[in-house]
């Protein structure tokens, strides 16, 4: 971590960068937050350890209309959010210098089974831990590192940055699960265990908005869902439908171009599998057009931008049952 | 000072269902949430804190003021019926019994919220002590004490026995309906746990933050910081710091397209929204950090400044457990406590 601070410090007094888009320390070890920092001493508060799985790509758009470069901090599921969003025209890579940061999967305070959480040892970058110590009000406890870890990264995309300037630190592989295991159940479902799956998983949501607003591929100027025109506007479900209605909209509105990152599953304050949505899409998009990856480079066409005489019809859908 | 074992616990709430609505935190896809009662229902009373506080059960998320349809080419207008009849709210912690004090003072003062008095004067509290509390609560910062909450019955889990103290004359009713399945304890034992609860409250983090240059007079101390400049940053605007918040009360009015009417309703509403309090000429607060600041100077110094003082956190760390990027009201209070403006 000391290298990374050493290096932002580095780049910001040579005028190379303006400012550092980074993880700042919280009140405890899991309680990190996305920040700016704009000089070395606003640095000394800079942290990056288990628990800095905010990805800071979407932040890039704010940062592309200011003077002078940031530099940014990107993990390697990170960087296809960052490709993704150059693709957009939302970020500017001009106005980015990237540092690549190794990554061995990262953590979920909730996940951890104990109560009354005081800190966890081990979480700090990078001393890979395969145990975390607890320490709680009632008593330390043992974890294992990888059952406190995000989904996303048992299902992990790799440990190779797509985008970077330079690399600094090791990763560790972390995958230890099939990413459309999950999709592939549900798929396996009548239509009947389907409706009562969502309809259990999506009645928890409250409309916080939150997977919309921490989701890198949801960077609308103004969401169709702010409309005060628009019957369905946020804030709250009128009716059953419409819980369900927000929830696969924006799963449309974002197929082709999520680059399945978890953010959305990673904020739910209710805990709804909202990156099962998405995966099905990439996983019908890999079976239906080739293996394709969002944000894996800014040049590739889309395949659901990308018209070809061959494409599937729209009948795939009942046809393959 | 009764009492009651934990096997007999789903006898006691098929009892109260037989004539009361019945909320309590249920279990339902993994989480842990205020519900209606029945026999399917997987009660959990050890999560400490739902991820909803119990407010819906008094101000839902959303709910309907009243209908209008067309009838004879006359718009007919359908007023939504007001609870009339007794519910109870089972498991209530003490930081969300004093939330309930919170809304009583926005809904309850003149102009009377006639749907929230309603609730209020058919709900019944039973409230539940707090066994183990978390690393976020800082209840006691507010004055709360979660090893005697109020309500109109206090109870205490202690080993495999629910004690059972009414406190006010609707507890002493919902007690004469129960009481068959109550028996006789000895208060002894609710002081012993209480006693260990305190002791535990005392090693919390943040179990007692310095409230120092809040209330009234930060409305106009605290406005202009540029600590606020530093603290929005991360913030995502999403609602759920709003939405999971037990005293957040604000609301939209909004309507909805029926086909051949519509139906008039309310929904919470968050000041972390961008057309929250929009209205002809535009919107009041037009940067996320405006909002931002809205939400804590509200909590912190508006609503003391109305209300004698009283502020309109309970502390009950919801906030500090659920925002996605890890900003709460305690990094707000502490951020001020250190720079001492």
């Amino acid at each position: 971590m000391q290298e990374l601070i050493n290096r932002a410090k580095a780049l910001l007094e040579s005028g190379e960068v303006a400012r550092v888009l980074g993880w700042r320390k919280g009140e405890n070890v899991w309680d990190v937050e996305p920040a700016f920092f704009n000089n070395a001493e606003e640095l000394e508060n800079f942290v990056y350890n288990g628990f800095c799985g905010a990805n800071l790509s979407k932040y890039m758009i704010e940062a592309s209309k200011l003077e002078g470069k940031t530099l940014v901090f990107l993990k390697p599921c990170d960087t296809y959010s960052f490709n993704q969003l150059t693709k957009e025209h939302r970020v500017d890579r001009e106005k980015a210098y990237i540092i690549g940061v190794g990554c061995k999967g990262k953590l979920k305070v909730e996940n951890i089974d104990a109560k009354g959480i005081l800190d966890v040892i081990g979480a700090d970058y990078p001393d890979a831990a395969e145990t975390l110590t607890v320490k709680t009000l009632y008593g330390d406890t043992e974890v294992s590192y990888k059952s406190a870890m995000l989904e996303r990264c048992h299902v992990c995309k790799g440990k190779e940055h797509m985008v970077y300037d330079e690399l600094i630190g090791e990763s560790v592989d972390t995958i230890d699960a099939d990413r459309f295991a999950e999709v592939a159940k549900i798929e396996a479902m009548s239509p009947e265990e389907k409706f009562a799956f969502f309809q259990s998983e999506l009645s928890k949501c409250i409309r916080c908005n939150a997977c919309r607003n921490v989701c890198p591929a949801c960077s609308c100027r103004k969401c169709v869902f702010d409309s005060n025109k628009f019957d369905s506007a946020q804030k709250a479900n009128t009716t059953s439908f419409e819980e369900k209605m927000f929830h696969i909209i924006r799963a449309f509105h974002v197929a082709g171009r999520c680059t399945d990152c978890g953010e959305c599953s990673r904020v739910c304050p209710q805990g709804i599998p909202l990156h099962l949505f998405n995966r099905k899409f990439i996983k019908d998009i890999n079976e239906l057009y080739g293996d394709f990856q969002a944000g894996a480079d800014i040049d590739a066409r889309g395949p659901l931008t990308n018209f070809q005489l061959d494409d599937c019809e729209p009948d795939i859908v009942t046809k393959r049952g | 000072m009764l009492k009651i074992n934990k096997n007999n616990l789903s006898a006691l709430f098929a009892k109260i269902a037989e004539s009361n609505e019945l909320y309590l935190p249920v279990k339902s896809a993994g989480k842990t949430n205020f519900a209606a009662w029945d026999e399917a229902a997987e009660v959990d009373l050890d999560t400490l804190k739902t991820v909803k506080s119990p407010k819906d059960a008094f101000f839902p998320q959303s709910e309907n003021l009243y209908s209008c349809h067309k009838e004879d080419g006359k718009t007919k207008i359908v007023p939504e019926k007001l609870e009339d009849a007794p519910f109870v709210v089972f498991g209530i912690r003490a930081c969300d019994v004093r939330a309930i004090d919170v809304l009583d003072r926005v809904f309850l003062s003149e102009p009377v919220d006639s749907y929230y008095a309603a609730r209020r004067e058919h709900g019944i509290i039973v409230s539940y002590a707090c066994h183990a509390p978390e690393t976020s609560c800082f209840c006691k910062t507010f004055g709360i004490d979660c090893a005697a909450p109020a309500g109109d019955v206090v109870t205490w889990m202690i080993g495999d026995e629910l004690y059972w103290d009414a406190k006010t004359p609707k507890g002493e009713k919902l007690t004469a309906l129960v009481a068959d399945l109550l028996t006789d304890a000895d208060a002894a034992a609710v002081e012993a746990e209480q006693t260990a609860i305190r002791s535990i409250y005392e090693k919390l983090p943040n179990g007692t933050l310095s409230l120092e240059g809040w209330g009234a007079e930060a409305a106009q101390t605290r406005f202009d910081s540029p600590i606020w400049e530093q603290l929005y940053k991360p913030c995502l605007a999403c609602g759920t710091c709003t939405f999971v918040c037990p005293t957040c009360q604000c609301y939209d009015i909004k309507d909805y397209n029926t086909g051949n009417g519509i139906q008039r309703y309310r929904c919470w509403d968050s000041c972390m929204y961008s057309d929250f309090t929009m209205m002809a000429h535009g919107n009041n607060r037009t940067s996320q950090m405006q909002r931002f600041r809205q939400r804590f100077m509200h909590k912190l110094a508006y609503y003391p400044a109305n209300n004698e003082g009283m502020y309109s956190c309970v502390g009950c760390g919801r906030c500090v457990d659920k925002c996605p990027s890890h900003l709460n009201i305690v990094k707000v209070i502490k951020a001020f406590g250190k720079e001492g403006v």
